[in-house]
């Protein structure tokens, strides 16, 4: 509601600011948005916007060393349980760090060399690890060299995993834990050890770091066995050149200061990339949309009659057009990117409710004594209009184009909510997206749903509670109520 | 009670602009849901691609030349076009539809199918509508009643800690339901257990009435909850701000300098003259909550209109999505006529403006 009374009001920028933060919701309004603005500048000096994209689509494999649906690190602050977290160990890194030995010896009298591999490493961690993949950088021509893996738990016993020929001389994984060979070697290797049938299949990386005792034969009540795991690779290399470099990953439950989603992709990006985006797409509709809005009820106040009565009829039509449908409906047809989806919604909006009250704003200012002078005097309709009515009905209006900024944000979400958004842009919406469709709902994944909600809600509250303090500003009435 | 010939005249004027804006509306509506003839490529496309698939593996054409099932396929297209209309111009058949779309005559779905297999708009509306009625209409009373009494307390007790407490808390309300309800998914399903996160009902629904109507309310506790707190603080605030406006009236003060209690004060003075805004805005919203919400109806896997207009836009159902548009239109047309009339015998200023 627009009150005249204070129409007259003189309005500085220092004034302005001074009074926003008398107020409490004013002073959280803009610490937050200021937060935002500096993380939206961060964001973009930090990823430029093509290599968020190349990261979003994950090209070259950029994420196959992340974990899948990991959470946040710093879940275990929270859950006071030490959560997985990667362990990657190279035989490249040989010499470079502990815990790492890799020897190729000759075999004298032939083109044949002898090769050893060991990793040593230590997990200190409560939960099992999500995945077991084992990364090979070989070097040959014609013959691939021959492996063979063998896995030493901390209580010193060895299991032969598989023996092995590198498929391909450029990168070739092994992923240990859907690997059915190993999976029934473990299976067999436990039931002899335990004493007893499993009836259920048991995982492979939960096989190869459990206490091997009875409590193995359920996932429910397994448990991690703690210490010093060894890995050892030996092998044959078939041609006098050949060389190979093993990379082990042991992939945690836990990664990165986000966590990741199904697709292994760090949700940092789209969390750090929403708020620009959201920030200016939330920005630029109000803004447009209020100029637009201004400049018809100005017109409709000011010249009345047959224009009047013509933009109250449009605004009639606009009321009954399904605008929520039409703008999917054109989303769909057409895999808009973001800023056709803005122009989309700003022509959806031109004749909207807001044009209702600024005329009726206008209508008054258009009765007072200081126009009617104008018009004595000769003015122009332009100058009357651009001089005398729009600065007076600006400042009523500044509150409305801040609080119906929140209302974009989540429209761009919901349309990214549905699969709508922009096609290319990791955006928050889009990440609620895929994790209602990557059944976080149902699987529990909480950091993944609540983390772009929590940004999304706090881009919404900064602006409605700096619209809420402006509001009260600009209508002085409100403050007594 | 006297209406003047000038009042009718007002409302007959009224009507007829009325059904213009929702010719306009309609006629737009199929425009831009057929993309101004553009989603007649898509189904001519598709339809050839059918027929194409159909003639290839049809035992009676397989072993013709090529030359000869094309032929065949050419003709079975040109025979469906006719028969499905697509030959006329799209410019032509706009103004078919828009004849069909205001004589409620409003075809057939070209995809979807009501749940009881039936093609025919009407019924897939019809079967859905209830659904949405039975959560956006339950949804919207409770709010207007909620809004209601906890803005007229406040209004009463304005300044006090409570005042204080829905005034900050008020921004919450621009975050719209469907957000909430992911929250409360997140909550109620997948955390503590209790309650669906989506549908109408149990799957296998209840044989017995009485359980199934128990487990629609199971159902609907969530998708109702998550509109009622969306907009629940800052919709009591503003209907408390209203009526301490109303309050400050000349005619308020003279009523209490006349000595009268309280209550009949708020009853006569305040909340008569305030009632008819928001009944106003509780029709429009009535009628508008008919329409369905996309976003909610979709996170909750609600089957009522919104979720049935999501399926027709992704399958380019037009005739389901104008279908769904001229019943909203004409309710709303019909509801603001309605809201008008009975302004114009109420309000003694209206009436006598028109005298």
């Amino acid at each position: 509601m627009i009150y005249l009374s204070t129409v007259g009001a003189e309005y500085s920028i220092k004034g302005i600011a001074k009074e926003i933060l008398s107020y409490k919701s004013g002073v959280i309004g803009i610490a937050i948005l200021l937060f935002l603005i500096f993380l939206s500048i961060y964001t973009v000096i930090t990823i430029p916007y093509d290599q968020a994209i190349r990261m979003w689509r994950g090209e070259d494999r950029m994420w196959i060393e992340n974990p899948r649906n990991a959470v946040p690190i710093w879940y275990k602050y929270i859950f006071g349980k030490n959560i997985p977290e990667n362990i990657a160990i190279d035989s490249r890194d040989f010499g470079k760090k502990l815990g790492i030995v890799k020897v190729i010896s000759d075999i004298p009298g032939t083109n044949f060399k002898k090769l050893y591999i060991e990793f040593t490493f230590t997990y200190p961690y409560d939960d099992f690890p999500s995945e077991i993949n084992v990364f090979f950088f070989a070097k040959y021509n014609m013959n691939a060299p021959l492996l063979y893996i063998y896995w030493i738990k901390p209580n010193n016993r060895k299991i032969e995993l598989l023996s092995y020929i590198v498929r391909s001389p450029r990168e070739d994984i092994l992923y240990l834990s859907i690997n059915p060979v190993i999976g029934n070697k473990l299976q067999n290797y436990i039931e002899k050890t335990v004493g007893e049938e499993s009836e259920v299949f048991i995982p492979v990386e939960m096989a190869l770091f459990a206490v091997e005792d009875r409590t193995l034969l359920s996932s429910l009540t397994a448990k991690p066995l703690n210490g010093v795991y060894k890995v050892i690779i030996e092998g044959m290399l078939f041609e006098k050149d050949a060389d190979i470099d093993v990379r082990l990953v042991v992939y945690g439950k836990a990664w990165g200061m986000f966590g990741t989603d199904d697709l292994r992709r760090d949700l940092l990006i789209p969390i750090l990339w929403g708020t620009p985006v959201a920030i200016s797409f939330g920005l630029s509709a109000s803004l447009l949309i209020s100029i637009i809005h201004l400049i018809i009820a100005v017109a409709s106040g000011w010249y009345g009659k047959w224009v009047d009565s013509l933009i109250q009829r449009l605004t009639e039509i606009y009321m009954i057009i399904p605008f929520l449908s039409f703008l999917i409906l054109i989303a769909t047809f057409y895999k808009l990117n973001i800023v056709i989806i803005l122009m989309i919604i700003i022509v959806l909006n031109i004749f909207g409710g807001g044009i209702k009250s600024t005329r009726a704003l206008v209508m008054q200012i258009k009765n007072y004594p200081y126009i009617e002078a104008a018009l004595a005097y000769g003015a122009s309709s332009r100058r009357i209009i651009f001089l005398y009515i729009i600065p007076k009905i600006l400042p009523p209006m500044v509150p409305g184009l801040i609080s119906s900024v929140p209302g974009f944000v989540f429209l761009e979400a919901g349309l990214s909510f549905l699969g709508l958004g922009d096609p290319y842009l990791p955006t928050w919406g889009k990440v609620i997206n895929d994790a209602f469709t990557g059944g976080a709902m149902y699987k529990g994944y909480y950091y993944w749903v609540l983390e772009p909600s929590l940004m999304l809600i706090l881009t919404a509250l900064a602006f409605a509670f700096l619209g809420f303090a402006l509001d009260r500003i600009v209508n002085p009435k409100l403050k007594e109520m | 009670m006297h209406i003047s010939m000038n009042f009718i005249k007002f409302i007959v004027k009224r009507a007829i602009t009325l059904y213009i804006i929702v010719v306009i509306s309609i006629y737009i509506t199929i425009v831009v849901a057929n993309m101004g003839g553009l989603v007649d490529n898509f189904i001519k496309s598709q339809l050839l691609l059918d027929i194409k698939y159909r003639v290839k593996r049809d035992p009676e054409y397989r072993y013709l030349p090529p030359a000869e099932q094309q032929k065949i396929i050419d003709k079975i297209y040109d025979l469906e076009l006719e028969k499905r209309g697509l030959k006329t111009p799209f410019l032509i058949r706009s103004f078919i539809y828009l004849k069909d779309a205001l004589t409620l005559d409003l075809g057939r779905a070209l995809q979807i199918t009501s749940d009881s297999g039936s093609r025919q708009v009407k019924n897939i509306i019809l079967e859905r509508l209830p659904q949405t009625v039975l959560l956006f209409t339950t949804a919207m009373i409770i709010n207007f009643f909620l809004r209601l009494f906890i803005g007229l307390y406040l209004s009463r007790h304005h300044g006090s800690f409570l005042d204080k407490f829905f005034m900050a808390l008020s921004p919450t309300s621009v975050i719209p339901g469907w957000f909430y309800g992911l929250f409360l998914i997140l909550t109620f399903y997948t955390w503590l257990h209790v309650l669906p996160p989506g549908g109408l009902v149990d799957v296998p629904p209840p044989k017995d009435p009485i359980q199934y109507g128990l487990s629609v309310l199971k159902h609907m506790i969530l998708p109702l909850s998550s509109w009622i707190i969306s907009g629940f603080f800052l919709g009591c605030y503003s209907t408390r701000t209203f009526f301490l406006i109303f309050s400050t009236e000349d005619y308020v003060e003279v009523a209490k300098a006349k000595g009268l209690p309280p209550r009949l004060i708020e009853r006569r003075y305040i909340l008569k003259p305030t009632l008819p805004p928001i009944i106003t805005s509780f029709a429009l919203g009535l009628i508008g909550s008919w329409g369905g919400a996309i976003i909610t109806e979709t996170v909750f896997n609600w089957p009522g209109l919104g979720l049935v207009t999501y399926q027709a836009i992704n399958s380019f159902d037009t005739p389901v999505l104008v279908g769904i548009t001229v019943i909203y239109a004409y309710l709303l047309a019909l509801t603001v006529l309605i809201l008008d009339i009975i302004y114009g015998i109420v309000d003694p200023r209206i009436k006598v403006g028109y005298r």
